[in-house]
């Protein structure tokens, strides 16, 4: 690797993904990514100029060592990368796949300057995935026990950082999750085309062989109290519940048989397995040659879609009111959705839904609109057009706009401190609230966000909750 | 993995399930509920908790085989295991003593309301029961509910037991006959709580009743539950299940709870097809 010259190495081309055909993947949910193989991830490898001082891992909320795991990759060392990557992140398999890089790690890399920049996440799944198909799981090194306890409170993406973290330094870790499976938004939210559960479940698995003992089917709160945690013998408690309250568009029509919630609808089918009906017992409404109006840019409208396709939709859209630049969602996801074809409808704000006499929804009225000048967020704001109402048939809607906070820790904890959004309010460096021994991270602090970033406070969190543990 | 200490039929197709799960009954309060799957690929359903004992730790539930879940669960004898079982979740009734408190339950609601009025009993209620059924074996609980209740009043659609009607007819008898009502809790098919409703409202009783919405999660995750009261949505697993009668809309929550008639259709028949088919082959065994 060292004999290659930078002038060398910025010529080689970013590496393609390889993916399943568009027409194809848009009837079955397999994964649509299907990953390097070891010549390309080889290849991609050799493009990294290995700079003395790495920017990219300034992108990483969880700072990754990404020179020195690319490097491990250049030799072929695939398990050695693995762990490197592991020192830092303890589920690469999933980080490598739901991140959006191309604003982290990706957006800081000096060849992304004049070309395309490092395939730093794709890199990141090879190695993991090449660490869990070679049977070469390795667990890291775990500290004399300390005889503290500590319980998490969800096993979403920031409560299970926070587990493998915590249970290094010697703690020992019990996390709650209310539903039946562990996992959290990696489970219920994201498809199984985007993030295999199988994944999500080996990588629960090698947090179980560390000694994290998991616990379903426990709404804290309802359960047991964070209270009562703290007096059964937790020394701390790091609230990770997620946002999970869905917004709606609070318009008329919003309750006609056939609107979902993004979160009902994509629970039905990841979760519950609706798209095994009747093999699987719980439903999801059927669309198969049907209309689906998905609202919303973000991540999960997209998936939304893509669900709603592969579901057997006819035509199914994305009803966005900006235009496509101002979507949030990856443009790998929006590129995906287009070849997969889902149709954009941009530009477009619902007004009402319509519905049958029986109260199934049958049409949405929309209203379209122009981008006037930059709002609080910066984006242009959509300005409504004139009388240029028209009437979308459609046979099933989702609304995918956003979560706000769940209630039940708040009306159950009435110590902590939230702001007028239901959010905890914690000290921004500790991630601690006002709640003595009570540490709270992820979408239940900042709103909807992605999972690194849950990732990033839940290990923040650990830090913090370890510094605690010693002085207490 | 929940076990089933005890289950035995009260009525035609109506158990009561006899459930392990201390901490859940340990905690819950009179009007909550749990959500359990029964085995893996099966889907979560809400059911009232009917009963606790905290020195046994368990929770007794009532269920009335409709769909395939309940008709299978009813297959379920002491011994078996429920796979989930979560809870308490949703919002304890609201009690208090409000003098003369009348609770209502049409067939196997009357298991949801039976917890509420033991809880009003307990409150300093003077507490009267009003336990309807379409014929004599479908009154459930009456028993359980002569013990801590001060009147109680079994009725039928077809006169086979008690009073000769619905459980609206004998309200009204009751309001008319002068008995001062201050409360009034109705649990039981929507047309009933409805015109539970209607009965009251000309005479500005105050009526509370459970609603039962398809539900997913129970926590408020996913929004499926959401029902219109006071002409505001609310999610019924975490702003309920009880609402005010008076301010529901009965016709949005019926016709919601009709999403997925196909669907139920289809799983029951397949259920069924199944079942025969594993019975005549059980049959045939013995042959």
């Amino acid at each position: 690797m060292a004999d290659l010259s930078k002038k060398e190495r910025m010529k080689i081309p970013r590496q393609p993904m390889p993916e399943q055909d568009g027409f194809e993947r848009s009837k079955n949910f397999k994964e649509v990514n299907l990953g390097f193989t070891e010549e390309l991830a080889k290849m991609e490898a050799l493009r990294c100029l290995q700079c003395p001082k790495p920017v990219c891992i300034e992108g990483c909320p969880v700072e990754v060592k990404i020179k020195d795991f690319i490097t491990l990759v250049a030799a072929g060392d695939y398990l050695g990368a693995a762990s490197k990557i592991k020192e830092d992140n303890m589920l690469p398999a999933i980080c490598g796949r739901v991140c959006p890089q191309e604003e982290q790690c990706e957006a800081q890399c000096v060849v992304g300057i004049k070309g395309e920049s490092i395939a730093i996440g794709r890199l990141e799944r090879f190695v993991a995935d090449f660490e869990r198909e070679h049977g070469g799981l390795r667990n890291p090194e775990i500290k004399t026990k300390t005889g503290k306890k500590v319980a998490i409170i969800g096993s979403g993406p920031s409560g299970l950082s926070c587990a493998g973290d915590l249970i290094q330094m010697g703690h020992d870790v019990t996390v709650f999750e209310a539903l039946h499976e562990l996992g959290g938004v990696l489970i219920y939210g994201i498809p199984e085309f985007r993030l295999p559960k199988d994944i999500v479940k080996t990588e629960i698995e090698s947090l179980k062989q560390l000694g994290v003992d998991f616990q379903t089917n426990a709404v804290i709160g309802f359960t047991d109290t964070i209270d009562e945690l703290m007096q059964n013998g937790y020394d701390a408690v790091f609230i990770a519940v997620g946002a999970g309250l869905p917004y709606f568009l609070n318009i008329e029509g919003e309750n006609l048989n056939g609107v979902y919630s993004s979160n009902e609808f994509l629970t039905r089918v990841n979760l519950m397995k609706a798209y095994k009906f009747p093999d699987y017992d719980t439903p999801v409404f059927n669309v198969k040659d049907k209309n689906v109006a998905v609202f919303g840019g973000g991540n999960t409208a997209m998936d939304a879609v893509r669900t709603s396709k592969r579901l057997g939709a006819k035509n199914a859209y994305i009803v966005y009111r900006r235009s496509d630049i101002e979507m949030p969602a990856r443009k790998e996801e929006i590129h995906h959705a287009k070849e997969e074809g889902i149709e954009f409808i941009l530009l477009s704000n619902p007004l009402k839904f319509i519905g049958d006499a029986q109260g199934w929804l049958t049409g949405v009225e929309l209203l379209k609109m122009e981008l006037g000048e930059p709002d609080s967020s910066g984006r242009r704001k959509p300005v409504p057009v004139e009388n240029s109402n028209y009437i979308l048939d459609i046979d099933m809607a989702v609304i995918a706009i956003g979560n706000g906070s769940n209630p039940i820790i708040q009306q159950t904890t009435p110590e902590l401190q939230f702001n007028k959004w239901g959010n905890i309010l914690v000290n921004d460096e500790t991630m601690a609230t006002s709640k003595k021994g009570v540490f709270a991270g992820g979408d239940i602090v900042t709103g909807g966000a992605t999972v690194i970033l849950a990732m990033g406070a839940g290990r923040k969190a650990a830090k913090a909750i370890n510094d605690y543990l010693i002085q207490n | 993995m929940y076990k089933i200490i005890n289950a035995d039929f009260l009525a035609d197709n109506i158990k009561r399930f006899v459930i392990e799960a201390p901490k859940i009954a340990a905690k819950r309060k009179a009007g909550q509920f749990v959500i359990i799957r029964l085995k893996d690929g099966g889907e979560r359903i809400p059911l009232t908790i009917a009963d606790s004992d905290i020195t046994n730790g368990t929770i007794t539930i009532i269920v009335q085989g409709i769909g395939k879940t309940t008709k299978e669960l009813n297959t379920f004898v002491a011994g078996d295991f429920i796979l989930d079982v979560v809870g308490p979740l949703g919002k304890a009734s609201h009690i208090e003593n409000f003098g003369t408190a009348v609770s209502i339950g049409g067939g196997v609601g009357t298991a949801i309301a039976y917890p509420t009025a033991v809880a009003l009993k307990n409150a300093g209620n003077h507490t009267i029961a009003i336990i309807g059924g379409r014929t004599k074996d479908l009154v459930i609980l009456e028993d359980e509910l002569r013990q801590v209740c001060n009147e109680v009043y079994p009725t039928t659609d077809d006169g086979s037991y008690g009073f000769h009607g619905f459980v609206t007819q004998k309200l009204k008898e009751l309001i008319d006959n002068g008995t001062k009502i201050d409360f009034v809790l109705a649990i039981g098919p929507i047309p009933m709580m409805k015109a539970v409703a209607e009965t009251t409202r000309p005479y500005g009783i105050k009526t509370v009743v459970s609603l039962n919405p398809v539900m997913v999660d129970g926590t408020g995750m996913c929004g499926g539950c959401r029902a219109i009261v006071d002409n505001k949505t609310v999610f019924v697993c975490v702003d309920g299940p009880e609402f005010d009668a008076h301010l529901v809309d009965f016709q949005t929550l019926e016709r919601r709870n009709k999403t997925y008639r196909e669907h139920e259709t289809e799983s029951l028949h397949n259920y069924l097809c199944h079942f025969d088919k594993a019975f005549d082959e059980g049959l045939l065994s013995k042959i």
